[in-house]
């Protein structure tokens, strides 16, 4: 299937949650791991062609990302 | 005294909420009255003495939700009695927050042109809220937007994470390297403190950034008039010893030179200050 630019930068941004949760100590990895998966999946029935929505929760989504990916965040519940 | 206070107090509920009238109890109504209740009292004194009619005014504003991501933005008609409100937008944007619509989402904290927190646009013209007077003769509404060309948080709150990223990045704090000659102050002459007047009053409400066309299309790396006038502040400051450093930095294609003195900006800025004569003194001080 051939994926448009911005359904590209969803992945892109699951990928780098996913590359992001291996940073995270061994014994909380797998509940950053289902958290992402669930901050996706929530929006999972958002329209495709609804670019302004989709874009929103990417800026937003990448602001979640640089938050969580600070050292200092060690769990999640 | 009391008797009367809590009918105009009724009057104002039903003038002003028909809809929300039969679930409100009208003693219950003084005390939803926050904050301009005074105001409000003295003026419904006068206004019940001279049996004035209302003064109803209607603004549009802005309205759109990040919790709901799919519904569109739209704008939300709001009207409210002039007589019972304070002068400026953010009295009557403080007073539907309180008696129409709690859910209506701004930033206000000082309410006299300090903080430059209450930064919006105002019927097409970027202003802070409270140093912004509801113009009283015509009836027209009142078009209320978030600052243009910002991403918005929620209704009239835009993010301006990149433009205190653009602040940060031209250092704004004196830089020296030798310490003072007498180890207590840096001393600086009358002169040189006067250079600063116009530069220092800047309170980065960002009304001028965002109404500039050429910040609009580069705003990812033109730091924009607020920016460039904060770089001047520093660049003329007589106690800053990295004046070289700081020109270097602005010496590109896109940081300053994307100024194309449109003067969108000294047109805009609700303080008086003239940021692009700022930026064409920096202009000047590269040049020579």
């Amino acid at each position: 299937m051939r994926l448009s630019g911005l359904q590209k930068e969803v992945l892109a941004l699951y990928r780098q949650c996913i590359r992001e949760c291996r940073k995270k100590p061994e014994a909380s990895r797998k509940r950053f791991q289902v958290f992402a998966r669930n901050e996706f999946e929530k929006n999972i029935a958002i329209d495709k062609r609804d670019f302004g929505a989709i874009e929103f929760l990417l800026r937003k989504g990448r602001r979640q990302l640089d938050m969580y990916s600070s050292p200092g965040v060690k769990d999640i519940k | 005294m009391a008797a009367l206070r809590s009918s105009a107090a009724r009057l104002l509920g039903a003038a002003s909420r028909p809809a929300l009238r039969a679930a409100t109890a009208p003693t219950s109504a003084p005390a939803a009255v926050r904050g301009m209740a005074q105001v409000a009292d003295a003026q419904q004194h006068s206004q019940t003495a001279s049996g004035d009619q209302a003064n109803l005014k209607t603004f549009q504003i802005y309205r759109w939700n990040p919790d709901t991501p799919t519904e569109k933005p739209k704008m939300q008609s709001y009207t409210l009695d002039l007589n019972k409100t304070g002068p400026m937008v953010l009295d009557a944007l403080i007073r539907i927050k309180n008696e129409l619509d709690p859910t209506l989402t701004f930033r206000r904290s000082c309410r006299e042109g300090i903080c430059g927190s209450c930064a919006m646009n105002i019927n097409g013209t970027n202003t802070l809220a409270c140093l912004c007077r509801i113009p009283a003769e015509d009836s027209a509404e009142m078009k209320i937007y978030p600052l243009p060309h910002t991403y918005v948080v929620k209704d009239l709150v835009p993010d301006l994470t990149q433009f205190y990223k653009q602040y940060k990045s031209i250092k704004p704090y004196l830089q020296r390297d030798t310490p003072a000659e007498d180890g207590k102050e840096y001393r600086q002459s009358k002169a040189d403190r006067k250079k600063l007047d116009g530069l220092y009053e800047c309170i980065l409400c960002a009304c001028c950034s965002t109404s500039c066309p050429s910040y609009w299309w580069n705003s990812e790396e033109y730091l924009g008039p607020a920016i460039l006038l904060q770089s001047y502040r520093w660049l003329v400051d007589s106690r800053d010893e990295k004046t070289a450093q700081r020109k270097d930095a602005l010496n590109n294609s896109m940081s300053l030179y994307r100024c194309h003195t449109i003067l969108n900006c000294t047109r805009t800025c609700p303080k008086g200050l003239n940021p692009g004569l700022a930026i064409a003194q920096i202009k000047k001080e590269m040049a020579f």
